[in-house]
């Protein structure tokens, strides 16, 4: 193979470690399938029909805190990898946190490779950042983001 | 070309040759040659077809059938030998082929007219389209979707059943079940003539002769058979058949249906409006014969320029040397993927016919992270489930990669995508042994 700056600057170590590991993934078919949840907790699907990504996120609050993220989800190794590494980032996070965390990770991805992804801001999830120079991926990983978002917006209405 | 080579079989330096009359081809992607192994999904137009169009623009374009100035006969006559060529291409009457804007238009006029022959007060001859309770669309579990979805909407609107045929692990089409569910109530039969995933070629003759014995329609999809291989409807003996110009070195927006002419002249027309009528009162319309019935409104004129000049392309090329040539170059490609540590290639096994694509599945590798490690390499494939989501399930997968050649693929690009596939599954650090 010949180097590809590009396609190696997204698939690092720490994202192919993270699609293997696929923190959080542990949310199983039944509570997949559920409709009702308890108060405090959020769950969202998203589904991209293009490559067939799938995800199913389960995220609860205690307070203002976030408690924890579970999801199912099955895909390439940017939408895993991205679950996994948001699952691991969100955990503890106050509500407010997590809602900046994904706005800040969404100019990233939108940016067409034009934003440096700051380890500061976004963590392990700057990671990604290589992501946003291929435009047909960052849906990828904005899967288990946008899954997060509305989870997080249910789990934190009364 | 002289007459030597014309009738030689295609081999890597005729290719080369042929490769000149596509510039697109010739170009860089991702620092080396680009290596575009997507012509199933859409194919690269040679000059002589560009060409064709932009004479078109230049020195006829009117409004054909309508009008009486020299300039609308001269863009009338382009037309309609574009319909000659096109139909003779297919071994189709003339005026039994009519343009669609592509293959799934194609299919979806047909199920619509189904339709219409099926509700309200139709003629007698109409009424053989008809479909209502208890009769059955029959089409096969290999189907693109565009050959699965209309025939879906067609049995929900009219009340029909639909039933499909199943196939076995290796996606080959199980014939003793097609004997069992093609029966008394079969209205009609859809399948694919060429799989886009699979490559097989199914086994027309068979299938049209189940239809024939209980007298249900046959509509073939040709998408995947008219640009490869020789195609003659006549021989075939379906009732109609299907195609897009975009797959065969023409532009977009152009396809075209081929029915039989008796067919033809009694089916309701889907699409209704000016150019398709003789005589319209207030209350009601009398139309057209084929093909005429079929074409309301502007048609794509150009485009059918274009295709008939891609016709001429693959005609004076050879339809027997771009269907052997594509053999060979998919025999090397299932070979050559087969012998890869953790690819499973779908469909027909090694020595089997196929057409020039294979489909496979990299172990442990998502299709989409496949088809970005070879575009890094310049390497242009199809990822997905390229429109056949229940061909996929029943093969225990939900995405594949799909390389498909056409007559302006050489085996060094085969054997390029061959040795780009092994490096996959050690780049994303998957199997025992070749770990970095």
């Amino acid at each position: 193979m010949q180097p590809n700056s590009a396609m190696d600057a997204m698939y690092q170590e720490i994202i192919l470690d993270h699609a293997k590991l696929r923190s959080g993934s542990d949310l199983s078919a039944e509570e997949a399938a559920e409709t009702s949840y308890d108060a405090g907790c959020g769950q969202v699907h998203q589904l991209n029909p293009v490559c067939g990504d799938e995800i199913t996120l389960r995220l609860s609050v205690d307070g203002n805190t976030v408690e924890s993220i579970h999801w199912l989800g099955d895909g390439c190794s940017i939408s895993m990898a991205s679950a996994s590494i948001l699952a691991q980032e969100a955990k503890g996070m106050t509500v407010e946190e997590l809602r900046t965390l994904i706005g800040q990770f969404r100019e990233v991805m939108r940016s067409r490779g034009s934003m440096v992804a700051d380890e500061e801001v976004l963590g392990d999830a700057a990671a990604l950042g290589g992501v946003s120079k291929f435009p047909a991926r960052v849906k990828c990983a904005m899967l288990a983001w946008v899954a997060a978002e509305g989870a997080l917006a249910q789990a934190s209405t009364p | 070309m002289d007459a030597v080579h014309e009738s030689a079989p295609l081999d890597d330096a005729a290719v080369r040759r042929i490769r000149n009359d596509f510039p697109v081809l010739s170009q860089q992607m991702a620092g080396r040659d680009l290596i575009y192994l997507d012509s199933g999904a859409t194919s690269q137009n040679p000059i002589s077809v560009m060409e064709a169009e932009q004479e078109f623009y230049e020195q006829r374009n009117a409004a054909v059938h309508r009008g009486a100035h020299s300039l609308a006969a001269e863009a009338t006559d382009a037309f309609e030998d574009a319909r000659t060529t096109v139909a003779g291409f297919v071994g189709a009457g003339e005026d039994e082929l009519f343009w669609t804007s592509n293959a799934t238009a194609g299919l979806n006029l047909l199920a619509y007219s189904f339709s219409n022959a099926s509700v309200g007060t139709v003629s007698a001859e109409a009424a053989r389209f008809a479909l209502g309770p208890g009769d059955e669309v029959v089409v096969t579990e290999m189907e693109h979707h565009a050959n699965l979805i209309p025939w879906q909407e067609l049995c929900r609107r009219t009340g029909a059943t639909l039933k499909f045929i199943p196939v076995d692990d290796d996606g080959a089409l199980r014939l003793e079940e097609a004997a069992v569910l093609i029966g008394p109530r079969t209205k009609v039969l859809a399948f694919t003539h060429a799989s886009n995933v699979l490559g097989i070629i199914n086994p027309v003759a068979v299938l049209v002769a189940l239809a024939r014995e209980v007298g249900a329609l046959v509509v073939l999809d040709a998408c995947q058979s008219a640009p490869h291989l020789p195609l003659d409807v006549k021989a075939l003996d379906v009732d109609f058949a299907v195609f897009s110009g975009h797959k065969m070195l023409a532009p977009t927006g152009i396809g075209a249906v081929y029915g039989r002419a008796e067919l033809l002249n009694a089916m309701p027309p889907f699409l209704t409006g000016g150019s398709m009528i003789t005589t319209v009162t207030m209350e009601a319309a009398e139309y057209l014969p084929s093909p005429a019935r079929f074409e309301a409104g502007t048609q794509p004129v150009s485009q059918a320029v274009a295709l008939a000049s891609a016709v001429d392309y693959l005609r004076e090329t050879g339809m027997d040397r771009v269907h052997a040539w594509e053999s060979t170059l998919g025999q090397r490609l299932v070979a050559g993927l087969s012998a890869i540590d953790g690819i499973r290639v779908l469909g027909p096994k090694p020595g089997v016919e196929r057409t020039g694509l294979a489909a496979f599945h990299v172990e442990g590798v998502h299709a989409h992270d496949v088809g970005q490690y070879l575009d890094a390499q310049g390497i242009a494939v199809r990822v997905g489930h390229h429109c056949a989501q229940p061909l996929h399930r029943r093969l225990g997968l939900t995405a594949s990669t799909r390389a498909s050649t056409y007559l302006y693929n050489t085996t060094d690009e085969v054997d390029a995508l061959l040795e780009a596939v092994a490096e996959i599954r050690p780049y994303f650090r998957v199997g025992t042994g070749k770990e970095q």
